[in-house]
């Protein structure tokens, strides 16, 4: 990417400062200008995002996600009518996947928001997630920020629940809703491979289809397993991450933010401890406006719980975690992408390897290590970083 | 890699395909929204039936580059002032680009590019015409209007 902003970094900082003024004003056009930037990673992005940060933390950030076609998009446009029925504002970041062909995409969330248009109180963005991998994650969690200084009282994202990716983004909300439908024993199947342990409300949308009781009775039957502690347990938390506070140490693999949010889930291995949030389950038929009004209750059930006991402060904690140590990667592997186009870009090492005149390791090796040498060279001097920015 | 090739733009160009008002034709609209997609391009589509406000929300909270407007009932020249009026409204008129497609008169199309409308793509046009219009006219840089 290109980060050499050196130059016109007044300039781009100037304009930061204007489009935060803009944006804390109420300004639409700023909030959607700012995520535009957000989303581009435009040179200052960062800049823009840290001001940002001192407005936030007083939204409940809802992740929404699910299988396609399970009715999230339908769910999340009477979820904001149910908010903004009770006079709280509401923002909106819609995932869609991009084509891997063109890297182009249609975003069709918008098409199920049909309840709330015309009321700029609700403000809705479409998100590519134009292949990149992990930024879109970063990307999703700075445009909820940037909601969140916004002033929006509730901040839902809404993911296709399939890959790491999107389960990592729902990861960074304070509420997460799975949603599935009865008549595809699949859903379940796939709960099982990594979503249930991340459901603070589980939706059962369609619940007019048949199927319902059977679903729900599974469910409650996983997620009782899922906290009881034992056999389940272990299943489950293996993936998970273990013990309390993990989370935090464990950023060994790329998939370390995934254990960040986690905390709490494996918190609840110590079943049934008094203060536990006990993963609800709720019925809905979202095309009919059927059982949101439960729905809303159980979030903010949950959103007190997460004020009442130390669940939330270790959800904020490990979203922190999770965010530092991106932040960190992302700028890593930047300087190292630049190092690479120093040294004639990936083609032509990869090509000096297939001609036989060395070898990955090595040219790996001739990469990293003058890095290295130079934060040993600092360490030793001074401790002051930031110069990636 | 493209972040290799210079002052290109670094964004995909986002642009809301709409259909606004009563006209329930979307054929074209969706065509439009797949060649769109296979160019490379994030196509926001807005669904049928939409009211110029509605239209005027989503691009501004989208941010899109270039809103396409699809019209078949002949309404196109009361429907597309109030966007143009919408956008202005939110200071987002100056750097979308504006473009209409679908069955418009002739001698109506001047009036639509007096009001903004940069281009009007009738039955017929071939794709890529549009598609390098639209490559070629969305600005590289958007301003700094907010």
């Amino acid at each position: 990417m290109d980060r050499n902003d050196s130059g016109d970094d007044s300039e781009a900082a100037a304009r930061n400062r204007r489009l935060v003024a803009s944006l804390l004003d109420g300004d639409h056009r700023a909030l959607a200008r700012t995520i535009s930037r957000i989303e581009d990673r435009a040179p200052g992005h960062r800049g823009l995002v840290s001001h940002l940060h001192p407005h936030t933390g007083d939204a409940h950030v809802v992740g929404v996600t699910g299988s396609p076609g399970a009715g999230k998009s339908t769910l999340v446009d009477k979820l904001a009518a149910a908010y903004r029925d009770r006079g709280e504002t509401v923002g909106v970041v819609a995932v869609d996947p991009a084509s891997p062909y063109s890297g182009g995409s249609v975003l069709g969330d918008r098409i199920r928001m049909g309840s709330t248009v015309g009321d700029m109180d609700v403000f809705v963005r479409s998100m590519s997630a134009r292949g990149r991998l992990g930024g879109l994650s970063t990307a999703t969690t700075d445009a909820v920020h940037a909601l969140d200084a916004f002033g929006k009282d509730v901040v839902i994202v809404e993911t296709v629940g399939a890959g790491q990716n999107e389960v990592d983004i729902v990861r960074t909300a304070d509420t997460v809703a799975v949603v599935v439908q009865p008549g595809s024993g699949d859903d379940v199947q796939t709960l099982k491979a990594g979503i249930l342990e991340i459901g603070d409300v589980f939706v059962v949308n369609k619940a007019d289809m048949d199927g319902v009781d059977r679903l729900v009775a599974e469910l409650e039957e996983m997620l009782h397993r899922r906290d009881a502690g034992g056999t389940a347990g272990s299943q489950f938390a293996a993936g998970a991450g273990g013990h309390h506070g993990r989370g935090l140490e464990a950023d060994d693999a790329g998939t370390a933010e995934s254990a960040g949010r986690r905390v709490d889930g494996t918190g609840s291995d110590a079943a049934g401890a008094d203060g536990e949030w006990a993963p609800r389950v709720v019925t809905t038929v979202a095309t009919a406006g059927g059982g949101i009004d439960d729905l809303v209750a159980a979030f903010d059930d949950h959103a007190q719980h997460l004020r009442e006991s130390d669940a939330g402060a270790e959800r904020a904690l490990s979203r922190h975690a999770a965010e530092i140590r991106r932040l960190a990667r992302e700028d890593g592997n930047a300087l190292l992408d630049a190092e690479i186009r120093r040294r004639g870009g990936i083609a032509s090492l990869a090509e000096r390897v297939r001609a036989g005149e060395t070898d990955p390791y090595a040219v790996a090796a001739s990469i990293v290590g003058p890095i290295a040498d130079c934060v040993d060279a600092a360490r030793d001097g001074d401790d002051g970083g930031g110069e990636t920015e | 890699m493209s972040a290799d090739t210079g002052r290109e733009r670094q964004r995909p160009i986002r642009c809301l395909i709409a259909k606004v008002g009563l006209d329930g034709h979307d054929r074209g609209a969706h065509v439009i929204a797949r060649a769109f997609r296979d160019a490379g391009f994030e196509v926001v589509y807005s669904g049928l039936h939409r009211a110029p406000e509605e239209i005027v929300q989503a691009a501004v909270q989208e941010d899109v580059d270039v809103l396409g407007i699809s019209i078949l009932s002949g309404a196109h020249d009361t429907l597309v002032p109030k966007v143009v009026e919408g956008l202005e409204e939110y200071g987002a008129f100056a750097d979308t680009l504006l473009i209409v497609g679908g069955i418009i008169p002739e001698e109506d199309r001047d009036d639509l590019r007096e009001m903004g409308v940069a281009a009007v793509f009738g039955p017929g046009t071939p794709m890529a015409e549009t598609i390098e219009f639209v490559r070629e006219n969305t600005p590289i840089e958007p301003d700094e209007s907010a």
